[in-house]
């Protein structure tokens, strides 16, 4: 890439199930301001506005950028909106940070939000009919195929719950924190869509994530660590056709390729610290585990089970609680990607992986479609 | 705050398909993107395998629907996978996108596209719902009302009358008859036109967009790609976009600060501006929005406006600006200009505005 870019500064909203103590800008400003402290600059530092979403019929709104120009500073500047399903968090991210690596821009703050309380993003995500089932009636085929292919216990799906559950408790900013939580009340947990249980099921959030990206001139004047981007890459597949595998999509596989070949990574288990990565259900933590290349195929299972992805284990995933437990949709994907980059900066408080210094942050959507990830580092090379 | 001007400049627009507009489209979005996509296949002779990134604009409330998108690429025949972007945009927007990451010069060639059935919603409606939800939405106020506030606001600024209005509505319609893509054309007498009642003051029907379908699809690439295609390149040397206050209140309605921005910085860096150009392909939906637009960006006598028509001859929204980028392409390849500007808008009342300056491959 023609220039370096780096996070400079992250700031998150905390996640509830309803936000009506703000508007839809009052929610974003709390995650933008945080942001722009970190990264010790004001509104008028900012040299561009990149905002992803989910589907703008989530809150009855069209292109709510348009009318959040005002709240995020975006008068006289250019403005972007993304929009590539359950990937946008992080897809958006990866715009932004092209205004910077292009050479564009020095300092671009990046935005993406859910309010999801506002509309019925069951009915939306069933395609805006009714009678549908939802993102998790979608996905709980694969997450069978996956359990029937690989012969993993029952049990993987609770022990994942059961990490992210506890991970959620050490962030400040996390929505769903259940406490005192076992295997057997997970299993106990009304079953959902089989094999899915409630407890193994992402939330509905209202929430917002916000990072200000900068090019190595910004970053080497910043006062505090940054996460400097080693590597971005998006990827999309048609969602149906015969012969696709959507257990172990091949987008995924090459989008994870891709990234780790820009941040010089061959052996991805070995070289990354920690990963954060969109899991809505838990199932999904061993299929991503083996579409990362971090695992054999069907073997996946085998490091939830040996406690490998654990805050204090070999490679930890999802440190924050992950989508399981805070998912503001359209900003899941970039709380991922800030995750990734609190990490490499050692920034993440309780939920710090100690000395991590190379983190993915992934996100997916669609039909397990459309995928978005970065690698970050502590250092630019 | 610091924009950077030392940018390539060789990103080539190399190859342009658009799909008639039409007030009633019955193919899907995704039906009219194979035949666009497969128009710049055809006349740029690439692979699609050789294609390194694709972006698109579209916009789910035109449809009713979540996620439209995704069934827009079924066009691009995803598989194996691509990479790829969207945004919720018109497609001048993912234009941009594309310049950007041609930028990176790791990839040498991006597909763009466009597509937007207006006529599947009430348009009036619709697009009503891209104003503030606290404070203006609720009022209730339709797409022509509130265009109709910015035309009494040109003409208390004596910067418009309804005759000029009725003249560039003549333009356009007689500009689109040598236009087979355009929906609305002929010769008509602007004193007739002149006779029509008022649809929301001060605007007449002729001064108003028509509702459109329609799509497109482009192919950019270096300077290096397109001379390996063997095709003639219509450099962009500068391209910005710029956004101003969501709020009526807040803002002089009879000008446009951000389309002014948006000129000055792409002119900075394309080495010539906007009132260089012979040919401006302006996304004014209405007559008051080009002189807002002729005044923010400086364009001079000599400059030939919309001879494709405009938007006031055919307006798919959220493609509206990706053809105006393509018709500007269009006149410097047929030699009716060396150096063109492109302009796309979005929001309410021009609230975002993006300029674009081509130049032919001899400039």
């Amino acid at each position: 890439m023609a220039e370096r870019c780096a996070v400079l500064g992250g700031g998150q909203t905390h996640h509830r199930r309803v936000r009506d103590d703000v508007s839809i800008a009052g929610m974003l400003r709390e995650a933008a301001e945080r942001a722009l402290a970190d990264a010790d600059m004001d509104w008028s530092d900012v040299d561009a506005v990149v905002t992803g979403k989910a589907p703008d019929p989530f809150e009855g709104i069209m292109m709510p950028e348009l009318y959040l120009t005002d709240a995020l500073g975006g008068t006289g500047k250019p403005n972007i909106r993304v929009h590539t399903a359950g990937s946008v968090g992080g897809s958006t991210a990866v715009v932004a940070s092209h205004l910077i690596s292009s050479g564009v821009h020095e300092r671009v703050l990046t935005i993406s939000w859910e309010k999801q309380s506002e509309g019925d993003t069951t009915w939306g995500l069933s395609g805006g009919r009714s009678g549908g089932t939802g993102a998790g009636g979608a996905f709980a085929p694969y997450m069978l195929r996956y359990r029937e292919n690989s012969g993993a216990p029952e049990n993987t799906g609770f022990r994942v719950a059961l990490k992210d559950r506890r991970n959620a408790l050490k962030n400040e900013y996390a929505h769903l924190k259940l406490a005192n939580l076992t295997e057997e009340a997970i299993k106990e947990s009304p079953l959902l869509w089989y094999p899915v249980h409630r407890l193994e099921s992402c939330p509905t959030s209202d929430g917002a994530a916000c990072m200000i990206l900068g090019n190595e001139k910004a970053a080497r004047a910043h006062s505090k660590p940054v996460a400097w981007v080693r590597g971005t890459a998006v990827r999309s597949e048609l969602g149906q056709f015969p012969g696709r595998d959507p257990v172990d999509p091949q987008a995924g596989r090459d989008c994870a390729a891709d990234v780790y070949r820009q941040a010089g990574i061959s052996d991805p288990r070995k070289d990354l610290d920690c990963v954060e990565c969109y899991v809505p259900f838990s199932w999904y933590e061993p299929m991503w585990l083996e579409n990362l290349h971090l695992a054999p195929k069907n073997e996946g299972w085998k490091l939830t089970m040996e406690g490998v992805t654990e805050l204090d284990g070999d490679l930890p995933l999802n440190m924050s609680g992950g989508v399981l437990s805070t998912n503001p949709i359209g900003a899941s994907g970039m709380l991922r990607f800030l995750e990734a980059s609190m990490q490499v900066r050692g920034v993440a408080g309780e939920h710090q992986v100690d000395g991590a210094s190379l983190a993915l942050g992934h996100a997916y959507g669609g039909n397990a479609q459309y995928f978005a990830m970065w690698v970050v580092g502590s250092d630019p090379d | 705050m610091a924009d950077i001007l030392d940018l390539p400049r060789d990103v080539a627009i190399v190859a342009f398909s658009q799909v008639p507009s039409v007030a009633q489209e019955t193919r899907t979005e995704a039906q009219m993107l194979v035949e666009s996509i497969n128009g710049v296949l055809e006349q740029s002779g690439i692979d699609r395998r050789e294609i390194g990134f694709t972006v698109s604009g579209s916009c789910d409330y035109l449809t009713g629907a979540t996620f439209t998108f995704v069934q827009m690429l079924e066009a691009t025949a995803a598989w194996p996978p691509i990479s790829e972007s969207h945004v919720e945009a018109d497609g001048a927007w993912a234009f941009y996108e594309g310049w950007v990451r041609l930028l990176h010069g790791d990839i040498d060639s991006v597909l763009v596209y466009a597509s937007g059935k207006s006529s599947l919603g009430n348009q009036q409606e619709v697009m009503s719902l891209w104003l503030d939800p606290y404070y203006l939405e609720t009022l209730g106020v339709d797409m022509f009302s509130y265009a109709g506030l910015q035309a009494q606001a040109v003409l208390n600024a004596g910067k418009g009358k309804e005759s000029e209005w009725a003249e560039i509505a003549g333009r356009s319609r007689r500009d689109a008859l040598s236009n087979p893509n355009a929906q609305v054309r002929g010769e008509v007498d602007p004193a007739e036109l002149l006779r029509e009642d008022y649809l929301r003051g001060p605007l007449r029907p002729h001064a108003c967009p028509p509702v459109s379908d329609s799509a497109a699809a482009m192919l950019i690439t270096t300077a290096e790609k397109a001379a390996k295609l063997g095709v003639e390149p219509v450099y962009v040397r500068g391209i910005d976009h710029r956004a101003d206050p969501h709020y009526f209140g807040v803002r002089d309605l009879s000008v446009s600060e951000s389309a002014r921005i948006a000129g000055e910085k792409a002119a900075a860096k394309a080495g010539f501006g906007p009132g260089d150009v012979d040919v401006a392909e302006l996304a004014a939906m209405y007559p008051h929005e080009e002189q807002i637009l002729v005044d923010a960006l400086g364009l001079g006598d000599g400059v030939r406006l919309n001879p494709s028509g405009g938007a006031l001859a055919a307006n798919p929204v959220m493609v509206t600006g990706l053809l105006r980028i393509g018709e500007a392409y269009n006149a410097i390849r047929s030699g009716s200009a060396r150096r063109a500007l492109a302009h796309a808008q979005s929001g309410p009342c021009l609230q975002q505005n993006l300029v674009c300056l081509l130049e032919g491959g001899n400039g």
